[in-house]
């Protein structure tokens, strides 16, 4: 027990409605000198004075504590809502975090907590809306332009949200004024003054800005009277604010229109297309693609080309059009082609491109083509050299949020891809096809072997091509730990060193 | 033409695009000089009777086109007036709005005159005017013209801070019908374009030493489709848009209700706009961007291929789920309270930290401005256990009684 006896009761006069620095000061002093809340009484300079005689601050005997950051933030919110009881309910909370309650704001269902959330609350939206509604008005001042507005806000936020209109309008000389404060800014430094009535301020409709009628114009313009829904409206810019914003005239009228302008729309019938239609004849040609031409049935081609290049770009052309490609293609970006010069020394065959190749067009360009980069350099291959390719020309993924997640091409995907790219081996006619992963050698060869048995050995493709067996390098990203990652990596450098050499 | 006139037109063809964000781009201010500022979020200056939110001007530089969109007022073959701003007028009108505190900025978009590239340099004009010459710091959302030159559109990605491009309909089939001359896969090579562009550009600015990194468009991209202009279901809609979420990184996908427009194309007589509609995919798009749930799980909610109209779409999944409940609200992970009808992300939130010094009762769900109606029937509480959960009558119990749900039964909607 303190060695001070209990005093009846304290009143406390804050210099200012909304002034934090001043509450919190003095709540530490009550604190300290263990005035309970009931105790306390809260005044402001200027408005009615409490019940109690001002009494001196009483003498501090407690030891200096610390409060939460989640209080003091909503606190220095909610001490800006009008309503009287504020500083009593802060200081409440205040007490009881200091006495024993110290996870008292984790308490979301506590009724004083969620009074200082709503308290928050209704001053946030309150700034929020100031941000919104306030109104300029230019005046030709002696002096140059001026910007003035009226504006009502509920709780005492004029100070506090001064800087966000000065961060916004540095550059222009500006004037708010409320009933219970106005705020200037002259260019050089903000002034905060007494209160003012809406006559002080230029009226709706004012002479000299030409930019009313046109914000009025577009305001009418831009709303749509087939979606009428004037309670979304009011909920988000109630009725009180309506007074104060030159737009607002516009609604009465809009709203009684709007059913006779559907119903014009409804009953006309669709008119007769412009006789005059907009031209597009000064669309230069090639600007705007035909749109792909898309072959009905495919033939197998009777007379191959018989120039490789020729036929890779017949190949690519006709993966573009044809109209039985998988479901999940049209889901992709693009097709990814094959990279690489004809006659390469050693052709890569992947899986499928994935998220960063269907995006760039490129094949092995996302983490696992990075690997593979790292790998081929360091086995002595220059990847400009080789060509590389997948088995399954387009992205297979399943989307979840933000990401699209790789979706293993099942058997009768890796079919329907497979005469496409036992053409495309054809046509680069490497000495050495190098398989990378299970899909790619189920692909090449036709038959399901297991990669990691086969690895380092050559076997037939289809076609006759020699194929040399190895892993995926997306295979090595998904090992477990360090140790295991690098010992893969090397036997995967060594396998593709081994590839060179054989080709 | 007089600008007023030109100005009643050129908002007029603006309005149905449905994006207004001004959000998420990067933090400016004009304390040393310009004008304007961007501070996280958006701020709606204005709300039309159609409650919709008007915070940037929304403006076409002309309504003249070429392409003739059968759901568009402003398609080749439309009878509509047209006109046409210079940059100086655009930029004009965006610095005297941005000064009385009406907008946070510009969202220009146009009709195809001429060239794509022609179209997209006057475009990137205005933008770079009210950059470069005045300074703007204001936000300045570009509509993207996909065929447009890539130069163009990496100078737009500078002085924008969102870019769009509108998928419009969400199928081949339907872009083919209705919009001859778009084309499905350009439209999504140039959103791969601009995601590469983005993410290389935040990329750069992890990387780079301060201030030297190029930026491009820090509010992402964003795209709209329109509902009930062509055949697609509520199923095709978001599949399409999950994929566009989760391949290009969208910020968000808008749903614009396909809605009568003065001179009607003869493909598309005028109907009243699937507003309930709408509004069930805005609240589906919700599920799937913060709750957790996969456009299958949402459909599972719906009837062939369409969400209930009725139900909002996570009441619906619920009802067809009732294995998943009850949840115990005093002791299930955060995923599973995010799957219970009538709880938000933040009530989520707030009920986690509270049910750490509390056991959680009825009355602690009231006192957060829960729905009890829609909420208890789902959740056991320390003084609470459902009762009825497999009882025909749930369903009953759970249609909500207003205006706009009666709205939604008897037909997709009237005007209320």
């Amino acid at each position: 027990m303190p060695a001070l006896a209990p005093r009846q009761g304290v009143a406390v006069t804050l210099p200012g409605p909304a002034d934090f620095t001043a509450w919190r000061q003095a709540a530490r002093g009550l604190v300290a000198a263990d005035i309970r809340p009931e105790q306390a009484e809260w005044v402001v300079a200027g408005e009615l004075p409490g019940l109690l005689a001002e009494a001196p601050a009483p003498p501090p005997s407690g030891a200096p504590f610390s409060v939460p950051r989640a209080f003091l933030d909503q606190a220095e919110i909610a001490i800006r809502h009008s309503d009287p009881e504020r500083f009593a309910l802060l200081y409440g909370l205040l007490w009881r975090l200091v006495h024993g309650e110290r996870h008292l704001m984790q308490a979301a269902t506590d009724p004083a907590v969620i009074r200082l959330g709503a308290l928050a609350k209704a001053v946030r939206r309150d700034a929020h809306k100031m941000h919104a509604f306030v109104r300029f008005r230019e005046v030709q001042a002696e002096d140059g332009p001026r910007h003035i507005a009226w504006f009502e806000p509920d709780h005492h936020i004029e100070e506090a949200e001064a800087d966000f209109f000065l961060r916004r309008f540095a550059a222009l000389r500006w004037s708010i004024v409320t009933p219970r404060r106005s705020v200037s800014w002259d260019g050089t430094a903000l002034q905060f003054g007494p209160g003012g009535r809406r006559a002080d301020v230029p009226p709706d409709g004012a002479p000299g800005d030409r930019y009313e009628p046109l914000w009025r114009a577009y305001y009418a313009s831009i709303f749509n009277p087939a979606r009428l829904k004037p309670g979304a409206m009011r909920a988000e810019m109630p009725r009180k604010y309506w007074r104060n914003l030159p737009e607002a005239a516009e609604i009465p009228r809009l709203m009684a229109e709007a059913p006779r302008r559907v119903a014009e729309m409804m009953e006309r019938a669709a008119a007769a297309p412009n006789p005059r239609p907009q031209l597009a004849r000064y669309l230069a040609p090639g600007q705007l693609s035909a749109p792909p031409h898309v072959v009905r049935d495919m033939p197998t081609p009777i007379d191959p080309p018989t120039d490789s290049t020729l036929a890779l770009a017949a190949l690519r052309e006709e993966l573009l059009s044809r109209p039985d490609l998988p479901d999940f293609a049209a889901r992709a970006t693009q097709p990814v082609f094959g990279e690489g010069p004809v006659g390469a020394r050693l052709m890569f065959v992947g899986e499928q491109p994935g998220d960063e190749e269907d995006i760039a067009g490129r094949p092995f360009v996302g983490p696992a083509g990075r690997l593979l980069d790292r790998a081929l350099a360091q086995a002595g291959v220059d990847r400009r050299e080789a060509y590389l390719t997948n088995a399954v020309k387009h992205f297979k993924y399943t989307p979840t949020g933000k990401r699209r997640i790789h979706q293993s091409p099942d058997a009768g995907d890796i079919t329907y891809y497979r005469p496409f790219l036992a053409r495309e081996v054809a046509a680069v006619a490497p000495r050495l096809v190098v398989s990378l992963g299970a899909s790619a050698l189920t692909a090449l060869t036709g038959k399901k072997l297991p990669v990691l048995k086969t690895r380092g050995q050559v076997v037939t493709a289809l076609g006759g091509q020699p194929v040399f067996a190895t892993i995926h390098p997306s295979y090595l990203l998904r090992l477990p730990d360090q140790q295991a990652q690098a010992d893969g990596f090397a036997a995967f450098v060594a396998d593709l060193r081994a590839a060179s050499e054989q080709a | 033409m007089e600008l007023l006139r030109k100005l009643e037109i050129l908002a007029d063809a603006a309005k149905y695009d449905a994006s207004c964000a001004s959000s998420g781009t990067s933090k400016r201010n004009s304390l040393k000089g310009g004008l304007g500022s961007t501070e996280g979020s958006g701020i709606c200056h204005a709300y039309a009777p159609d409650g919709r939110c008007i915070s940037l001007l929304k403006l076409l530089l002309t309504n003249a086109c070429v392409f003739d969109c059968a759901y568009c007022i402003n398609r080749a073959s439309s009878n509509t007036p047209r006109a046409r701003f210079t940059v100086e007028e655009v930029v004009q009108l965006t610095l005297g709005f941005y000064r009385r505190n009406t907008i946070e900025g510009l969202f220009l978009s146009s009709g195809i005159i001429r060239s794509p590239d022609y179209t997209m340099e006057q475009v990137v004009r205005v933008a770079r005017v009210l950059r470069l010459e005045h300074g703007f710091r204001g936000y300045i959302h570009l509509k993207t013209i996909p065929d447009a030159a890539p130069e163009l559109l990496a100078e737009a990605g500078l002085y924008a801070d969102r870019l769009s491009i509108n998928m419009e309909l969400p199928t081949v089939a339907g872009l083919e019908s209705l919009a001859p001359e778009k084309d499905f896969r350009r439209i999504r090579h140039a959103m791969a374009g601009l995601r590469t562009r983005i993410e290389g550009a935040q990329d750069e600015a992890k990387t780079a030493r301060r201030a030297k990194a190029q930026k491009f468009a820090p509010a992402g991209q964003s795209t709209q489709m329109i509902v009930g202009a062509d055949g697609a279901d509520d199923g095709a809609i978001l599949g399409t848009a999950t994929d566009l979420y989760a391949g290009y990184r969208m910020r968000r996908v808008y749903y614009s209700a396909y809605s009568p427009i003065p001179d009607a194309s003869r493909l598309l007589p005028p109907v009243a706009p699937p507003l309930v509609r709408e509004h069930r995919l805005y609240q589906a798009d919700w599920l799937l961007r913060f709750y957790g749930f996969s456009q299958a799980e949402i459909m599972a909610g719906g009837q062939g291929g369409m969400l209930d109209l009725e139900l909002d779409p996570k009441t619906a999944w619920a009802l067809q789920s009732r294995q998943d409940f009850p949840v115990d609200l005093n002791s299930a992970p955060r995923e599973a309270l995010l799957r219970v009808p009538g709880l938000g992300a933040k009530t989520v939130d707030r009920l986690i930290a509270a049910r750490r010094h509390t056991r959680l009762r009825a009355a602690d769900l009231g006192r957060l401005r829960v729905s009890l109606a829609k909420v208890l029937p789902f959740v056991v509480l320390a003084d609470h256990v459902p009762r009825g959960l497999d009882g025909a009558g749930l369903r009953q119990r759970l249609l909500p009684a207003t205006a706009f749900a009666a709205a939604a039964r008897p037909i997709q909607m009237s005007l209320f």
